[in-house]
């Protein structure tokens, strides 16, 4: 039987998944409420709480899925906000006149990053730069990662073309890329 | 030879579609040479590792 407390906390990881790719409290509550009925409403049998909360989790997708389908036709997921603007300037920044990395700002050796993956902290860190990137810019690197589309599908379900796709991924990547050097991997030696 | 800027583009696009001979062949030429790229080479390879262990951690249940 599944108790209330295991509900209670599947809830919780749920709102924050959706509102995370959302951005919107309320709109993150009723993909939760929608993915949950679904969920219980099935009479599938579960082997434990673990393969209840995968059953969920992928119903959850499927929700969010939909949610930003339907965002996707009034808005135009490829136009730039400020953030953007401001983030692709910093880009910009990194390099010096010939395109070559300026040498305060090249990439520095993480090490053995994948003991960080064991570091709840790390994880604190990693979703308050997800948080920090633009909205648009995390809608479209989170249907990549996290809902595991591949590109094509995702330019096609949002309706901008790949190229764009391409720069708004480049952005997300390069903008989480820096946040996690800044905010987690204390900068070694200087490469190159 | 490809510049800094133009091999991040290129690493970024390899997390999604398989590039081309002539891409690779020039990837590699410059990632020979530059530390600074071999960075963010494996910093993608790792951004891609982070959110695939960030799913499987969602669907674990804390005790």
């Amino acid at each position: 039987m599944i108790d209330d407390t295991t509900l209670v906390d599947i809830r919780r990881d749920m709102i924050k998944f959706a509102h995370l790719q959302l951005r919107d409290a309320t709109l993150a509550e009723d993909v939760v409420q929608e993915a949950l009925a679904a969920a219980l409403s099935s009479a599938r049998e579960f082997a434990g709480r673990s393969a209840l909360k995968t059953w969920v989790f992928a119903i959850l997708r499927h929700k969010i899925v939909d949610q930003i389908r339907l965002q996707s036709r009034t808005t135009n997921i490829s136009s730039l906000s400020q953030e953007e603007e401001s983030l692709d300037q910093t880009f910009e920044t990194l390099f010096k006149s010939n395109a070559h990395w300026s040498p305060e700002a090249r990439p520095n050796d993480w090490g053995n990053p994948e003991e960080s993956l064991r570091q709840q902290r790390f994880w604190d860190v990693f979703d308050a730069c997800l948080k920090h990137l633009p909205e648009n810019t995390a809608r479209v690197f989170m249907m990549r990662e996290f809902l595991e589309f591949e590109t094509v599908e995702v330019c096609q379900e949002l309706s901008i073309t790949t190229s764009n796709c391409n720069v708004i991924l480049h952005r997300a990547r390069n903008g989480l890329r820096r946040c996690l050097e800044k905010n987690w991997f204390t900068p070694g030696e200087q490469p190159c | 030879m490809l510049s800094c800027k133009e091999v991040t583009h290129l690493l970024s696009k390899a997390q999604d579609r398989k590039i081309t001979l002539t891409e690779r062949v020039n990837l590699e030429m410059h990632l020979a040479i530059c530390n600074g790229c071999k960075n963010f080479k494996n910093q993608m390879t790792f951004l891609r590792q982070a959110c695939q262990r960030y799913l499987k951690n969602q669907e674990k249940i804390d005790d």
